[in-house]
């Protein structure tokens, strides 16, 4: 029996970045909640294991065990796809990214538009998830989902379309090859104004506070997943842990030089890099209140898409010359 | 109008009354008695168009606890007790009214040092409510630290409290003719420095919190809350000092010894969420000042008049107490027959007042700015119920 190579090599990468998903999002679970602590003078989780740090595994254990509750009016399939569907396509935006030299799921020419194309499908999740509900805040919060995540693809997209140019590739492994290792070789020197432009998008697309509109609990108690418990809930919340690491992956491998650093080049420079920008979006989601609804879209209107544009606009020129 | 399968989930009789009046695609929606926001058991039947409330109603009455009913059956010192638990964040103001109409029925003089310590502890009370209000606020706009930190500073005032009063939060301290303990030199001391560390936080407090831009585009131009209308429903206290009028009972009928202490009656003229938040912040520090110049002036003395009746039995006539809650204006009228127990007792509530603008004010703006203003309003639902 054959089995072909590729579809070892992709097993074995899967298989992986489950495990990474898994272990990355216990690790989150615990710094959200101690970083909160730190922020609100407590001490944040520490009665379960020394320092607290089985805090996730008891949260996970008690997710996995309670029932799962439908509403009776709510659509049976749709009820039950959303949270699939909010969480497994997180598998294919990992394959691409380029965690250390030769630490790459699968080398991929699109990398880029691979990970634009599927983190666009969340938007459906969260939709089918608030729609299937049967419940009103869920719908107000898949409304509110649907008009944020949309809008704020569009700068985002610009923004990276600017350093798409600028590299002339859309191969992740390509663009990390093309930043040096020291801090001012990184691209976020050349492209500050998409730096900020990406990240205020990606903190909007992952509905992190100040910009967590779709399940602002205390206008739409949960939002779209106000009627999951446990384990259906639990994938919401892995997911948005998930994608709050990718969006932080993509901006290193843009932005911040990826796996490269002075000393060494490997991984451990580009986890370390994806963890400050997470405590970063921690940081701002314990202090900041939240805009409101039509604030947040002239935001995006307003300032963020023509910025977006002028950018895009000045990388050509720069490209060109 | 949203059908249901199950058209048994339709809802109460408020609810159907509600959609009786809906128009056509629009979403009526319950918030509360169990929603995040409304700060206990409040009930709004709100009408979206998307997110536009087009029509609000609240609904009271899930707390209710016939506090009123209570006053005919209990004898004049058994009533003091539920006098707490009517608004728990402010509870001293409430006993100070119903002392004060008691008081006033049996002609009882208050020892000089008394009525210092009631303002005293009164204003200590004050300052822990407007810190609740505070944190809970920005917990409705989304920023959850704050609320961290107005607790920690509350901590603070409620263990000054606990010393004298013995409870935390459902205080039960003035008594007819006085205040059931005295001072010790331990509250005092330990006042004074609260004094100096929440004139270190609240500056801290402007910086971080009050200054931030998000939290200003939250707050401002929010909820209008003109003079004219605010008098049609009887609004009191900091919403009303938020529409620019400087009604303060401390201040126009000055009541106990307030006439003593030197303090401004902050008042700001916008009439939105914004104004109603800085008078409040700015509360807080005339409070500390009124505490601080009480504590330099306090006399010597007893606390208690020399003589009092073994049981209390006022003669037959009315008394209306009334004085500045951190909500409003608190009055209480006590009609007495001549017996141990008052014939009536009516209690004013000023977050009553407060909330029935709502509906009015609520037309035709965002759902989160519904959210905004009822925080703004600072309720406590108990006191709105009684």
């Amino acid at each position: 029996m054959n089995i072909p190579p590729e579809l070892i090599h992709i097993s074995i990468a899967l298989a992986a970045i489950a495990a990474f998903i898994g272990l990355n999002g216990l690790v989150l679970v615990y710094l959200e909640r101690k970083v909160a602590g730190f922020i609100q003078r407590r001490p944040g989780p520490y009665e379960v294991g020394p320092w607290g740090l089985l805090q996730p595994v008891a949260d996970a254990v008690k997710l996995v065990g309670k029932q799962l509750v439908r509403p009776k009016v709510a659509d049976p399939w749709l009820y039950w796809a959303a949270p699939l569907l909010s969480f497994t396509p997180i598998f294919l935006l990992f394959l691409v990214i380029p965690f250390g030299p030769t630490l790459t799921g699968m080398e991929f020419n699109y990398g880029l538009l691979l990970i634009l194309a599927f983190t666009g499908l969340n938007v459906l999740a969260l939709c089918l998830a608030g729609w299937s509900s049967a419940n009103k805040y869920s719908l107000l919060g898949a409304a509110r989902s649907v008009a944020q995540s949309i809008a704020y693809e569009i700068p985002l997209l610009l923004a990276v379309l600017a350093i798409a140019f600028q590299f002339g590739t859309l191969n992740l492994t390509e663009m990390v090859h093309q930043q040096g290792q020291w801090p001012w070789q990184w691209n976020i020197m050349f492209q500050p104004l998409a730096f900020v432009i990406y990240f205020l998008c990606a903190i909007a697309e992952t509905n992190r506070a100040p910009f967590d509109l779709p399940e602002a609990e205390s206008e739409l108690t949960a939002g779209f997943h106000t009627e999951y418990s446990g384990m259906a809930f639990g994938l919401f919340f892995l997911a948005e842990y998930a994608y709050i690491i990718v969006v932080s992956c993509v901006a290193v491998v843009l932005f911040l030089g990826g796996w490269q650093g002075p000393g060494a080049p490997g991984f451990w420079w580009f986890l370390l890099k994806v963890y400050a920008l997470i405590l970063v979006i921690i940081w701002i989601r314990w202090t900041y209140p939240r805009v409101r609804f039509d604030q947040l879209l002239n935001i995006n209107w307003k300032w963020l898409l023509p910025l977006a544009l002028v950018n895009l606009l000045l990388t050509l020129i720069f490209v060109k010359i | 109008m949203l059908h249901y399968a199950h058209e048994q989930l339709q809802g109460d009789y408020y609810t159907r009354a509600f959609q009786a009046g809906a128009q056509e695609d629009t979403l009526i929606i319950n918030m509360g008695p169990q929603h995040p926001s409304t700060h206990g058991v409040l009930r709004i039947i709100l009408e979206l168009h998307g997110e536009y409330i087009l029509r609000a109603e609240p609904v009271l009455g899930y707390v209710h606890r016939m506090q009123e009913k209570m006053g005919e059956v209990k004898t004049y010192p058994q009533y003091l007790a539920n006098m707490g638990r009517v608004d728990y964040l402010h509870a001293l103001a409430w006993n100070w009214a119903y002392v004060r109409a008691v008081e006033q029925l049996l002609e009882l003089e208050v020892p000089e040092r008394a009525e210092y310590v009631r303002v005293i502890t009164c204003e200590l009370n004050r300052i822990t409510s407007h810190l609740l209000w505070w944190g809970a606020y920005l917990l409705d706009l989304g920023a959850f630290t704050p609320i961290m930190y107005g607790f920690a500073d509350r901590e603070r005032a409620m263990d000054l409290l606990q010393i004298i009063t013995g409870s935390r939060l459902t205080y039960c301290y003035y008594t007819f003719g006085g205040v059931t303990a005295d001072l010790t030199p331990q509250f005092i001391d330990g006042t004074k420095d609260f004094c100096k560390y929440m004139r270190t936080r609240l500056p801290m407090y402007k910086d971080l919190v009050t200054d931030n831009m998000i939290l200003r585009h939250r707050v401002d131009d929010i909820g209008i809350i003109s003079v004219d209308m605010a008098r049609r429903y009887g609004v009191t206290g900091p919403n009303l000092r938020g529409s620019g009028v400087e009604h303060d009972l401390r201040r126009n009928t000055p009541y106990s010894i307030y006439d003593r202490f030197d303090f401004e009656i902050p008042a700001y003229e916008e009439c939105d969420a914004l104004a109603r938040y800085l008078v409040r912040m700015d509360e807080m520090e005339q409070s500390i000042s009124i505490i601080e110049q009480a504590i330099q002036s306090l006399p010597e003395g007893p606390v208690m008049p020399p003589k009092m009746p073994k049981v209390i039995k006022p003669p037959k006539g009315e008394a209306y107490g009334e004085v500045e809650g951190a909500r409003g204006v608190i009055g209480i009228h006590v009609i007495s027959d001549g017996t141990a127990t008052p014939y009536r007792i009516k209690l004013r509530a000023p977050s009553f007042s407060n909330l029935s603008l709502f509906a009015e004010v609520s037309k035709g703006i965002l759902l989160a700015d519904a959210v905004s203003i009822l925080g703004s309003l600072d309720l406590v639902i108990p006191e709105i119920d009684r």
